[in-house]
């Protein structure tokens, strides 16, 4: 074991990005799918705030991008829940696979 | 006078086609006939005012151009002015135009009652009048082309009134196509012509082309092509688009279908104005015909000569009134042309020049005044055929006498106004070209001879028996009678214009020729005619069946036109339909349709075996999406450094 | 190896380990917790690298705000205590080898990679510095993005109540 630095965070942001990936690959239901994303986004975030520690740490340009991206994610997971509640309304399932009209 | 007088004229028809197009149907049915007339009525005293104007003036006539608009430059000689030229010829065609077309619009106002497109055809009969009007005034040879074409279609239009009559229909069409046909001639001759000589300006043209030093004419006159000079090709090939509309031979054959339309409107266009549109154009670029092109001018001639003769005597043996009219027309301006053909530049020798203008005003008169008296027979008959008629002239005295006059006038019996004009071109004739003048005077003999068959038919012939299927029994009323009337005062009257004051190829006026010697071998034949006709048609009797037998093969031959619509016929169905039009539509069907066809199934079958791609699951597409992205990552990274 | 670095690897694995579980179960609720806790990690490691305001804005938005959205959605849609269906095995296979190849072609990429860091003074990321960058217009200030970001929030905020709207029946 060694002191934990940037690879350390690399490896666990990169970790969770592709575990996020993963399960909205792999899950069926809606929300939890956008569970999956929500751990993407924190993947990123914690890219950010780790360049700006380690490489940049007399700026604070990585910090804003994560606070910036923390506020999108904010909107974009009450956008989402607002559609998943009216698919559930319109097709009283929030399976992803009933929501296939968009097909050739 | 101001400008604006000028454009009135032809503009005042205009307002009414627009008017009555737009809005007759719906909010003035029944007026839309005497606001026509109206405005009609404005046109004609605006014309008959500048034309006083302009003759009164001086007397020596010159070519102004009051107006012009320059609307289409193509390079800095050559545009398209919109115009109008004051010349003798243009000055005394917008007063027949308009007066004849003022007739047929009062005319009509009783003829037409009660159809149910009423305002339809009173606007189609403003837009002939406009398009006419622009035609005769353009002071550019393309303005007069696109006025042309738009008499063109304004005929079109009219033939094709009653469009319910599959007759009418075609008559139309056969009309649009051969005259569109003859007008590519023109269009070809416009074109070789602004090449040749650098102007479209009519002013210019003539100038240029005319004067032997200047550069245009050597030029035109030096590069040749099979053999001919380049202007004389465009010379001929105007006169094609001229013999189209004139309905000379061998392009006549639409005129007698175009009979198919309403009377009046044979009497406006088929007869005064529309057909004469090709003696007009002739006689716009007259000088360049005679100077420059001489041998086009001889063929202008000989086209004239054998059409007057030809449609006589096809005339002597049709049955249907408004088609013996028809080849009456086309014989009258055949008379015009060859009066052009045989007539040279300057002085005396320009007598044919004025003769022609002058048969033309004095046909107007005549001819329309037939038109309309046929129209007031068949009114009153509910027939077109001669058989149906007979013993008319109690019924109808009116027309009885209108008519009567009307034909002495186109017999060339003095004093009517026929004589006068046939004497100029009997004697320009004479002076110019033997052969002519004899094919003309036995013409002349014909025309009293088929005139006075068709009058001593509608009027005298057996007695009329009164069917059962004509409703009312009257002449029409006298808004009818009253352009009878009136042109029946110009038949009569007409001819004793002092013409060649007015109207000659250079300017200097040109004495009255009368010589009582030359009149008697004409007249003589006229008579002659007449009582030929008096002879067979006045009373019912079996003469004209054993004549007709004695005369069998001939006979025949002129019933059937000479079998002319026959060699079209088979040229354009059995020769250009089957050797041309079939290779070319089995070509498009199975090679270009086939082409079209293949591109469109490939495109077809590729898309319904990828279409399931598109599977609309959001998770499929997100793996191809990362599949993708990895990959391209791996190629940029790893394979394309 | 001192404390730090222990609390380091703890947090990792929380992180990882709710974060691995969070997609992987097949009751929806623990889902949504496991979710919470792997938030929460992260925000632990923010803690840990000393950026204490995004720490706390994370606790803020993401496990007071987006966990507790996530599980009212869940509330509104899902009886509770239901399973999850099952996935298809393929579907399952493909989806871990395109994430498993991605993770080794980044890993491989970032361990190939030496970062350099720069040779200038830390700044102090306390609140102060951040809201005095945040909100100033001059020096690479963050004062438009700001706005841009206050827009869309409240372009988000109208849009969610438009689609969320229950739509009216024709004929009633």
């Amino acid at each position: 074991m060694m002191q934990p630095g940037l690879y350390h965070i690399l490896f666990i942001s990169t970790a969770l990005f592709f575990i996020g990936v993963y399960g909205f690959l792999t899950r069926k239901n809606l929300v939890t799918m956008l569970m999956s994303i929500e751990l993407v986004l924190n993947s990123v975030n914690l890219n950010f705030i780790a360049f700006n520690k380690y490489l940049w740490p007399h700026k604070m340009d990585g910090l804003f991008f994560t606070l910036f991206i923390i506020a999108i994610a904010a909107a974009e997971a009450a956008v989402a829940i607002a559609i998943i509640i009216n698919l559930y309304r319109s097709h009283n399932s929030i399976n992803v696979e009933n929501a296939e009209e968009l097909k050739y | 006078m101001p400008a604006i007088i000028y454009i009135l004229i032809p503009f005042l028809p205009l307002a009414g086609f627009v008017l009555l197009g737009l809005f007759g149907k719906k909010y003035f049915k029944s007026a839309s006939g005497w606001i026509g007339t109206l405005l009609m009525l404005v046109s004609f005293i605006l014309a008959v005012y500048v034309a006083y104007d302009y003759f009164s003036a001086t007397s020596i006539f010159p070519r102004n151009v009051p107006v012009k608009y320059t609307w289409l430059v193509f390079s800095e000689n050559i545009s398209i002015d919109m115009g109008v030229l004051q010349d003798p010829i243009s000055m005394m065609m917008i007063v027949v135009v308009t007066f004849i077309s003022l007739m047929v619009h009062i005319y009509s106002l009783g003829y037409m009652k009660g159809e149910e497109r009423y305002p339809t055809y009173y606007s189609f009969l403003s837009l002939f009048t406009f398009s006419m009007l622009g035609l005769v005034l353009a002071s550019n040879l393309f303005q007069t082309y696109i006025f042309w074409e738009l008499v063109g279609v304004s005929s079109f239009l009219l033939i094709g009134y009653y469009y319910d009559k599959p007759s009418a229909v075609a008559a139309a069409k056969k009309a649009f196509i051969v005259t569109r046909f003859a007008d590519l001639g023109f269009l070809i001759g416009i074109l070789v012509i602004a090449n040749t000589s650098d102007t479209l300006d009519y002013n210019t043209l003539i100038a240029t082309l005319t004067s032997t030093g200047s550069e245009q004419a050597s030029s035109a006159a030096a590069s040749t092509f099979l053999g001919a000079s380049a202007l004389t090709w465009g010379t001929a090939l105007i006169f094609i688009g001229g013999a189209g509309k004139s309905a000379m031979f061998p392009l006549h054959i639409w005129l007698p279908d175009a009979m198919e339309g309403p009377t009046p409107v044979s009497a406006l266009i088929h007869a005064a104005t529309m057909v004469v549109a090709g003696v007009y154009l002739v006689a716009r670029l007259f000088p360049i015909f005679s100077i420059n092109t001489p041998a086009v001018l001889d063929i202008v001639g000989w086209v004239g000569a054998i059409s007057a003769v030809f449609a006589a005597i096809i005339a002597c043996t049709q049955t249907d009134i408004k088609r013996i009219l028809a080849y009456s027309t086309m014989s009258q301006i055949g008379y015009m042309m060859f009066a052009l053909g045989v007539a040279g530049y300057g002085g005396e020798s320009g007598l044919g020049y004025t003769a022609s203008m002058f048969h033309l005003f004095t046909h107007a008169m005549f001819k329309a005044l037939l038109f309309l008296g046929a129209g007031v027979v068949i009114h009153y008959v509910h027939s077109n055929d001669m058989k149906d008629m007979g013993g008319l002239r109690k019924k109808m005295p009116v027309t009885h006498i209108t008519f009567l006059i009307a034909c002495l006038a186109i017999a060339g019996i003095p004093p009517f106004a026929g004589f006068f004009s046939k004497e100029e071109i009997l004697l320009a004739a004479y002076n110019g070209n033997t052969i002519i003048y004899w094919i003309a005077l036995i013409t002349s003999g014909l025309t009293a001879f088929y005139m006075f068959r068709l009058y001593f038919s509608i009027f005298w012939n057996k007695p009329y028996q009164a069917d059962h299927h004509s409703g009312h029994k009257s002449e029409g009323g006298w808004i009818m009678l009253f352009p009878l009337l009136v042109l029946a005062l110009g038949a009569a009257g007409s001819g004793f214009i002092p013409f060649g004051k007015y109207i000659n190829t250079d300017g200097i006026p040109l004495e009255s020729h009368f010589h009582l010697q030359f009149s008697i071998l004409p007249v003589a034949l006229g008579l002659a005619g007449i009582f030929m006709a008096m002879w067979l048609y006045k009373k019912q009797n079996n003469r004209p069946e054993k004549l007709a037998a004695s005369l069998n093969g001939f006979y025949k031959a002129a019933y059937h036109k000479f079998y002319i619509d026959e060699i079209y016929l088979f040229v354009t169905k059995k020769i250009i339909f089957n050797l041309i039009g079939r290779p070319a539509a089995w070509f498009d069907k199975n090679v270009v349709d086939g082409l079209v066809n293949l591109a469109g199934n490939t495109t077809t079958a590729v898309s319904e075996s990828i279409k399931k791609l598109q599977s609309g699951r959001i998770q499929q597409y997100a793996i191809y999406f990362l599949f993708g992205a990895i990959g391209l990552a791996i190629l940029f990274i790893y394979i394309w450094k | 190896m001192n404390g730090s670095d222990i609390i380091f690897y703890l947090l990792a694995a929380m992180t990882l380990v709710c974060g691995l579980l969070a997609v992987t179960t097949r009751h929806i609720f623990r889902a949504a917790v496991f979710l919470l806790f792997s938030l929460i990690g992260v925000a632990g490691i923010y803690f840990w690298l000393q950026y204490e305001f995004i720490a706390a804005v994370q606790i803020v938005v993401y496990a007071g705000g987006i966990a507790v959205l996530i599980i009212f959605s869940i509330f509104l849609t899902q009886q509770a205590g239901d399973k999850l269906p099952k996935q298809r095995i393929d579907r399952k296979i493909f989806g871990a080898l395109a994430a498993f190849c991605g993770f080794a072609l980044v890993m491989i990429q970032v361990y190939g990679h030496t970062f350099f860091e720069t040779e200038e003074g830390e700044v102090t990321v306390s609140v102060f510095n951040i809201g005095k960058k945040m909100l100033s217009i001059t020096d690479g200030g963050y004062a438009l993005p700001f706005e841009i970001i206050s827009m869309l929030l409240l372009a988000a905020m109208i849009g969610c109540i438009v689609i969320a709207l229950r739509t009216k029946k024709e004929n009633s």
